[in-house]
């Protein structure tokens, strides 16, 4: 038993080609098996649609909302449609600045996507380091870390985030490290659950009989096979990262003025909203509603793809 | 039972100590209250006298003493905008948010319940399959935004109901309560509805599983040879054994429904907690908020624990593995 293990072993790493193309097939297996779902189809190309809109806006948007110089107080408030002082078409209207909708709108999903996948990529990364750490060493130490993660998970994260705030300050930077501290958790305990699973796998034991180093055991055996549901969750929470920095800078304590993001821009039509100027708060909203469900449309597949009960 | 009663309890005191400390340290930090306070035309001779007062010229260590000495008695301090213990500031806005949270659980039971059972019932028919692609739209929705859009809908275009405000109260008990004046009721209702569509989706998706599984069940075959009428296997046997999980998981969603009043009371100028907080983060009114998040934190932790107990009571080998670690 423990022979057939060790030359298993033994193979995988003397012939490094050969799981690489096994990986490469399932990977081809796994995309095929996305694009079955029509519903997922559509969300991943309005997706990346809205990921390249928001990112090339500086070449094409009509105006650059953040340069206070190329704003009239003159447009201010137009409906949507309307032209402004420069001839230029205001398909969905200007705010109270007289800064294009349109523009302004293309320019925050940017502020929005950044938040959202940075706050979530180093999020997942720590989570995922405490977690695997955790479920590797056990004991104490694993009971103290996952302590301290029901702890910060028995409460919501938008108060979390709302009091960290109220302590650091508005900001680009802090909201992306406050959103950082409310979801760590949720990938360690992820991870920390696969990871126990995982650790009692043969190729683990085969690796330990290798007596290879604990940091390699970790890094490259036992968390990129704890990596699946990690990157469902992961999705998920993009969705959810932009939906709590959204309503933070609706709140008044997220990103600054300077940098409207989605949230800021619809805050900012709300004290217009009872005088029936709608299309200052309604338009971002509608953009980060369609943000947010082709994120979830998206995660959604991946979970069914990634989960292997579902599979073969 | 005993030992594991009191090692949970035990548990729940360290993290209402802990949390204590965090926030006070936190709130601490923020900002310079006194700079708000004075006028800006006062002088030092008025700076320093306010400092007295609200006693920040201490060291913060001595603060801390301060706070914990009395945070044990109940006082949670003074706040520097209303001028009255912070704690009744608090608890003079909390039947306003209680009322929402209620209202607002009642709407996602009257609103899930029935569009679940009916996906559930049928869950390959349209109507089935629409009600579960709305659901989706219930979850991804910002919970602010639609708050304003139904302000513009109710409020703006149609004129049907009020924006913002609490509107008419009677007291009842000595609270004042709106739940009993047409005007306070419609003044709750898009409040109301805000906070509970996310529940309600939750509820939805709950109730559709629950009922699949339930119609799979032995007793409804059993119900339904023995004769009796479709709407009695419905309305009591089916009904009946999906309402558990949907009782569990709204119990527990009670303290996310506090949490999240904050964003609706903001959205609708409504004079709840939630509203108050937000108000008090912007005057940096510190006693407030420190007495805010305290209230909160025991709040969650008295849910976590009747949650946890009540598993403990229902599972045995909760309480089991817990006493040994």
């Amino acid at each position: 038993m423990s022979d057939t293990t060790t030359k298993g072993a033994t193979q995988a790493t003397a012939t490094p080609p050969r799981p690489v193309e096994q990986g490469e097939s399932l990977l081809r297996r796994h995309i095929a098996s996305f694009f079955e779902s029509k519903t997922a189809t559509i969300g991943l190309v309005v997706l990346v649609a809205l990921v390249f809109a928001a990112f090339s806006a500086p070449l094409w948007a009509p105006q650059n909302p953040y340069d206070l110089a190329t704003l009239s107080i003159m447009d201010n408030m137009l409906p949507p449609g309307e032209r402004l002082d420069t001839g230029m078409l205001a398909i969905l209207g200007t705010d109270d600045q007289g800064r294009d909708m349109f523009s302004a709108v293309l320019y925050g999903m940017r502020v929005s996507l950044t938040v959202g996948t940075v706050s979530v990529l180093v999020a997942a990364i720590i989570g995922a380091s405490v977690g695997v750490f955790a479920a590797y060493m056990g004991g104490r130490i694993e009971s103290f870390i996952m302590r301290v993660v029901d702890l910060q998970l028995s409460f919501p994260a938008i108060l979390v985030a709302l009091i960290l705030l109220a302590v650091f300050g508005r900001g680009v930077d802090k909201v992306i490290i406050a959103l950082i501290i409310v979801q760590w958790a949720y990938y360690a305990r992820t991870v920390r659950g696969s990871a126990l699973v995982e650790k009692r796998r043969e190729y683990i034991e085969a690796a330990r009989c290798l007596s290879l180093p604990a940091y390699r055991l970790v890094f490259k055996h036992l968390l990129p096979n704890c990596l699946p549901p990690l990157i469902v969750v992961a999705t998920v929470q993009i969705a959810n990262a932009i939906a709590l920095e959204a309503t933070l800078s609706f709140l008044g304590v997220g990103v600054p003025v300077t940098e409207p993001s989605l949230g800021m821009l619809i805050a900012n039509g709300y004290r217009y909203l009872l005088s029936g100027t709608y299309w200052i708060s309604t338009f971002p909203g509608v953009a980060l509603v369609i943000l947010i469900v082709a994120i979830n449309l998206v995660g959604d597949r991946l979970r069914d793809v990634l989960n292997p009960r579902l599979s073969r | 039972m005993l030992v594991y009663l009191i090692r949970r309890i035990g548990q729940s005191i360290m993290v209402v100590a802990v949390m204590a400390t965090l926030v006070f340290l936190a709130v601490f930090a923020v900002g310079d209250p006194v700079a708000i306070l004075a006028s800006p035309d006062a002088d030092q001779r008025e700076l320093e006298a306010i400092t007295t007062r609200l006693g920040l010229d201490r060291p913060i260590y001595e603060q801390f003493g301060i706070f914990v000495w009395n945070a044990l008695q109940g006082d949670l301090g003074r706040s520097f905008v209303y001028a009255q213990p912070a704690v009744d500031v608090i608890l003079q806005r909390f039947p306003a948010t209680m009322e929402l949270a209620l209202a607002a659980l009642i709407l996602s039971i009257l609103l899930g319940v029935p569009l679940g059972v009916i996906a559930g019932l049928k869950p390959e028919s349209l109507l089935g399959r629409s009600i579960m692609t709305t659901s989706i739209f219930g979850f991804s929705l910002p919970n602010f935004w639609l708050g304003l859009m139904l302000i513009l809908l109710f409020a703006v275009q149609l004129r049907w109901l009020p924006a913002s405000g609490r509107g008419e109260t009677v007291e009842v008990f000595g609270v004042h309560l709106s739940l009993f004046t047409w005007d306070g009721l419609r003044h709750l209702f898009l409040p109301a509805l805000t906070l509970s569509l996310y529940k309600a989706s939750l509820v939805i998706r709950i109730a559709q599983a629950g009922t699949r599984e339930v119609m799979l069940q032995d007793y409804v075959r059993f119900a339904r040879a023995k004769g009796l009428s479709y709407n009695r296997i419905v309305f009591v046997h089916v009904l009946k054994n999906m309402m558990i999980p949907v009782v569990t998981v709204l119990g527990l969603e009670l303290g996310s429904m506090i949490a999240f009043a904050v964003v609706t009371e903001t959205v609708f100028a409504y004079p709840g907690m939630g509203k108050l907080l937000i108000d008090s983060i912007n005057r940096l009114d510190r006693p407030v908020i420190v007495a805010y998040l305290m209230l909160t934190v025991v709040i969650f932790v008295i849910i976590n624990l009747v949650v946890d107990l009540l598993y403990a009571a229902i599972d045995p080998r909760v309480r089991l593995t817990e006493s040994k670690g």
